[in-house]
């Protein structure tokens, strides 16, 4: 199997995962790849031509692909490693990622640290249980928006929006835009769920008209829909009968809310909060899972983008410091058989262990009058004389903790047996 | 005017079940169907439970057909590579009446030669399934009882039989039907005519009204609409088995079941309507399946729905399956009134009637037959090693394109060169799972389409969601789709 190693791997090349990385490399990551299944960096902020993005981090009104630009620009200035159509199938609560793709076939990584930054997709039909037929012409807004601004497809004509998030506002507009008709945006709460701007933006610029407290009741058409019922809802919200509306109509369009893809995170154990559908996690974005992060609209679904990379950019610096204090951790005083010294035990000390240490070895002849010495570097840690040392007896001596302080890790531990005068 | 000596009206399970028994024998055979797919009408939409064949009462057809194709459903299933599961079957009482009609489930299993059916009690039954309503004071054991993917089946009836030569004919509706000179028939359909030798009505839902053309004898289908919910995968299961109420005069009851893809279904409703096409959802339909379910799973959660769906069933007023000769009909042959246990019964009836044809027409057998090409086990339950190898041959493996349901290029390019090949969003949905997950097909639809449209040469424009004016684009941002004017 194709396995690898790398320090920290971000899964997603959206505005979260771009952000991510560069703080990680800008903490002097060296070993970091960003997994991206699509086929180019910039996630969904691609298919977001309309502007608006960046008033808080640049303080500028940006387009979604001039945003994700400013990113991209700066990841390939970092020579940030980021593998497009690649998917990553699983991970796993130890830090392996197995990932597919044409290229490169399957494989197996292992990462010091994850930050997941998967992003998040829009809720269907389904999840409202909304009656009726199962015709062509019913998208989420997200979707409808790939088809016309990355594909230069129109999915419809006469356009019903339920839901007044702000991408089914976004789509009322670049819907108009390109010569549909919007009869209406359905909301079945008493106020929208989108920007205020984008309210004024995208409906009231258009005269397209915002049901507050509505929502779709029935769905017909036999091939293509036809028409949709809209009815007033109660306090409770449910519909109110004698309150219903028809609109022909041959699109709607589902702009109902966002969920979390939290799917990898769950197959690694990553504990999920039933309030944000995201991972709960820790001041520092770390999840309930040692080492790996959540950041972006995977964590939770976020107004702005701006939001995004900011809260992204903390949780590639804690991935980096994770990764740095494991290192430390990590980081072991080599052991080496010296001359007359055979099979010590352990070959590896923690650079900086905590309690004493015991080095346990066979000498490889018979030595009498001799000292064992352990040293590392030019420093001698400790020496000891005996009257004999042979192999059929295991030699074993004891090392304080302080006796390793100054060690670097750079030089190895040698024990040996130096010959006394005969 | 198109020839054919064997006509089968209808491309629904049944049809397809009978067009692969009779594509062993000599004889050129076609099957037209009115939607633009095989297993279009009650085929796709059902709860896809293979029964025991405890319920139907002894003596009838559905007890013969039923305990006799469930039979073959494991071997079937493996020869044809069709995900099948005997998960077994409760059928809980809540009350002593309750107790009473399981008493007579059980006797008519036995009657019927049902194996290992036997009556448990509270405390059994609900260790076997402790989220079910501790209200529940006994329940029928019915180990035999299985679920199947009942459009994969039918895919896979329809793929042998195509590969044997049977030809499928899609957007087809029958109209009307008059004898020739001959003593065969004129079909007449929304394409034009067919002349054929031997006739074989499999319409389901149009069963009666093609019969009604063809005897003196009439029979009247009620369309009885089932309304459904199918619930995300869980990460575990509520219910190992499926969970029946008791029946009543009106079907088999509300159901919770896995489905054999690991999701879980809530339904069906039972309401008669008018327009067998119908298949919509309704508030109330839906409302009266979520009131029943509850009974049985009291904490269900509406949370994880990712879809709703209905299907009509073919109830005809005898109440039993109508098969054979039809009376007074030399060469004409039907199958009406097929309601569940039909999906059960399907293997058997294909069976019987085609050596029912063979017999009465004189087939003779073919000597050789093209051997049935399995389709490759879905990537996702692949071993890393059997994942490593398909990738090596096939590149197009690693690329994703579903992502809820973890679908690959190569399963979706496949399934647009099958035998009965798939060209539009829900016939690639049907047999790969693409867009059958968590999202709907929001992410990969466009993608899907985009590989069909490369595949088959069909213009992305004109890909459709489910064949006939299901159209998914009205047109390019600069130029509008000829032909699609705002009715």
């Amino acid at each position: 199997m194709n396995r690898q190693h790398v320090d920290i791997l971000i899964i997603g090349a959206g505005p979260a995962g771009l952000a991510a990385a560069i703080a990680a490399r800008e903490d002097g990551i060296e070993s970091l790849l960003v997994l991206e299944r699509e086929s180019n960096p910039g996630g969904i902020l691609r298919q977001c031509i309309h502007n608006g993005f960046g008033l808080h981090r640049f303080k500028e009104e940006l387009t979604g692909p001039e945003y994700a630009q400013r990113d991209i620009d700066r990841a390939k200035e970092l020579n940030i490693d980021i593998e497009c159509d690649t998917t990553v199938l699983a991970v796993s609560p130890d830090r392996v990622v197995t990932c597919i793709s044409r290229e490169k076939g399957l494989r197996f990584i292992e990462a010091g640290a994850i930050i997941l930054a998967m992003g998040c997709r829009e809720r269907p039909r389904g999840a409202l249980c909304t009656p009726g037929t199962r015709c062509a012409g019913i998208y989420s807004a997200g979707t409808a928006q790939r088809f016309v601004n990355l594909e230069g497809y129109l999915p419809g004509k006469r356009v019903v929006i339920l839901g007044s998030g702000d991408i089914g506002l976004i789509m009322a507009r670049r819907m108009t835009l390109q010569g549909a008709k919007v009869l209406a945006c359905v909301e079945i709460m008493p106020f929208s769920s989108g920007l205020n701007r984008n309210i004024v933006q995208c409906l009231n610029d258009y005269d397209i008209p915002l049901y507050l407290s509505h929502t779709v009741t029935d769905i017909q058409g036999k091939e293509r829909l036809e028409s949709v019922t809209v009815s007033q809802v109660d306090a409770q919200r449910r519909p109110i009968p004698g309150t219903e509306m028809v609109f022909e109509c041959d699109t709607l369009l589902l702009s109902v809310g966002l969920i979390p893809e939290n799917e990898l995170s769950e197959g690694a154990g990553v504990q999920i909060s039933p309030a944000t559908s995201g991972a709960v996690v820790t001041d520092t974005f770390e999840t309930s899972v040692p080492g790996v992060f959540a950041c972006g609209n995977v964590l939770h679904v976020h107004d702005l983008v701006d939001h995004v990379s900011n809260e992204s950019f903390r949780a590639g610096h804690a991935a980096a410091r994770f990764v740095r204090a494991s290192q430390e951790d990590k980081a072991f005083l080599r052991v080496e058989d010296g001359e007359g010294v055979r099979g010590t035990v352990p070959q590896m000390i923690q650079l900086h262990p905590q309690e004493a240490v015991t080095l346990m070895f066979r000498p490889s002849g018979v030595f009498r009058n001799a000292s064992a010495v352990i040293s590392c570097g030019g420093k001698e840690l400790l020496r000891r004389k005996a009257m004999i040392f042979t192999p059929g007896e295991m030699a074993a001596y004891t090392l304080k903790p302080e006796a390793f302080d100054g060690l670097d890790g750079s030089e190895p531990v040698v024990v040996r047996i130096e010959k006394g005068a005969e | 005017m198109k020839n054919t000596d064997i006509l089968i009206i209808g491309g629904g399970v049944i049809g397809c079940a009978l067009a692969r028994e009779l594509s062993r024998y000599e004889a050129k055979i076609a099957v037209v169907d009115q939607a633009w797919d095989v297993a279009e009408g009650a085929s796709k939409a059902n709860s896809g439970i293979v029964h025991a064949g405890y319920d139907a009462v002894p003596g009838t057809l559905k007890a013969k057909y039923n305990v006799a194709g469930a039979n073959v459903f494991p071997t079937l299933c493996e020869e044809l590579g069709v995900p099948y599961r005997r998960c077994g079957a409760l059928v809980v009482g809540f009350s002593e009446e309750d107790r009473a009609t399981l008493q007579e489930l059980l006797d008519r299993g036995v009657a019927n030669g049902v194996p290992d059916l036997r009556i448990i009690e509270r405390e059994e039954l609900l260790s076997l399934e402790p989220n079910l309503n501790p209200q529940a004071c006994c329940a029928l054991l019915v180990p035999t009882s299985g679920v199947v993917s009942p459009y994969e089946l039918t895919f896979a009836l329809a793929d042998d039989a195509a590969l044997n030569g049977v030809s499928f004919h899609f957007g087809e509706e029958v109209s009307a039907i008059e004898h020739d000179a001959e003593g065969g028939f004129v079909v007449h359909t929304s394409k034009g005519e067919w002349r054929c030798r031997i006739l074989v009505n499999c319409a389901g839902s149009s069963s009666a009204r093609l019969h009604n053309q063809l005897s003196s004898h009439p029979l009247h289908i009620t369309h009885r609409r089932g309304q459904y919910y199918l619930l995300d995968r869980p990460k575990e299961a509520p219910f190992e088995r499926t969970i029946f109420q008791c029946p009543s005069k009106m079907g088999k009851g509300v159901l919770v079941s896995p489905t054999v893809h690991g999701n879980v279904l809530l339904g069906p409703s039972a309401e008669d309507i008018d327009d067998p096409l119908n298949t919509e959802t309704t508030q109330s339909g839906l409302d009266s399946v979520m009131e029943k379910v509850r009974l049985t799973w009291p904490k269900v959660s509406l949370r994880t729905n990712i879809t709703n769906f209905s299907g009509v069933r073919a109830h005809e007023e005898g109440g039993d399956f109508i098969l054979g000769a039809v009376e007074g009909c030399p060469r004409a042959y039907e199958a009406v009134g097929i309601e569940s246990p039909g999906l059960s019964s399907a293997p058997a009836i294909g069976k019987a009637l085609a050596e029912q044809i063979a017999g009465e027409q004189h087939l003779p057998a073919k000597a050789e037959l093209a051997p049935y090409q399995k389709p490759a086990i879905p990537f996702r339950e692949m071993t890393p090693e059997e994942q490593e190898k398909a990738l090596v041959e096939n590149p197009l493996y690693g690329n994703i394109i579903c992502r809820c349901e973890v679908i690959t290029e190569a399963e979706i390019v496949a399934a647009t060169h099958c035998p009965v090949p798939a060209t539009h969003i829900d016939a690639v949905k049907r047999r790969t799972r693409a867009g059958m997950g968590r999202c709907q097909g929001g992410f990969c639809s466009p993608r899907v389409a985009a590989i069909i449209s490369r595949e088959t040469g069909i213009p992305l424009q004109d890909i459709t969601k489910n064949g006939g004016n299901s159209y998914l684009l009205t047109g390019t941002l600069t130029k509008e789709a000829e032909g699609r004017e705002q009715a």
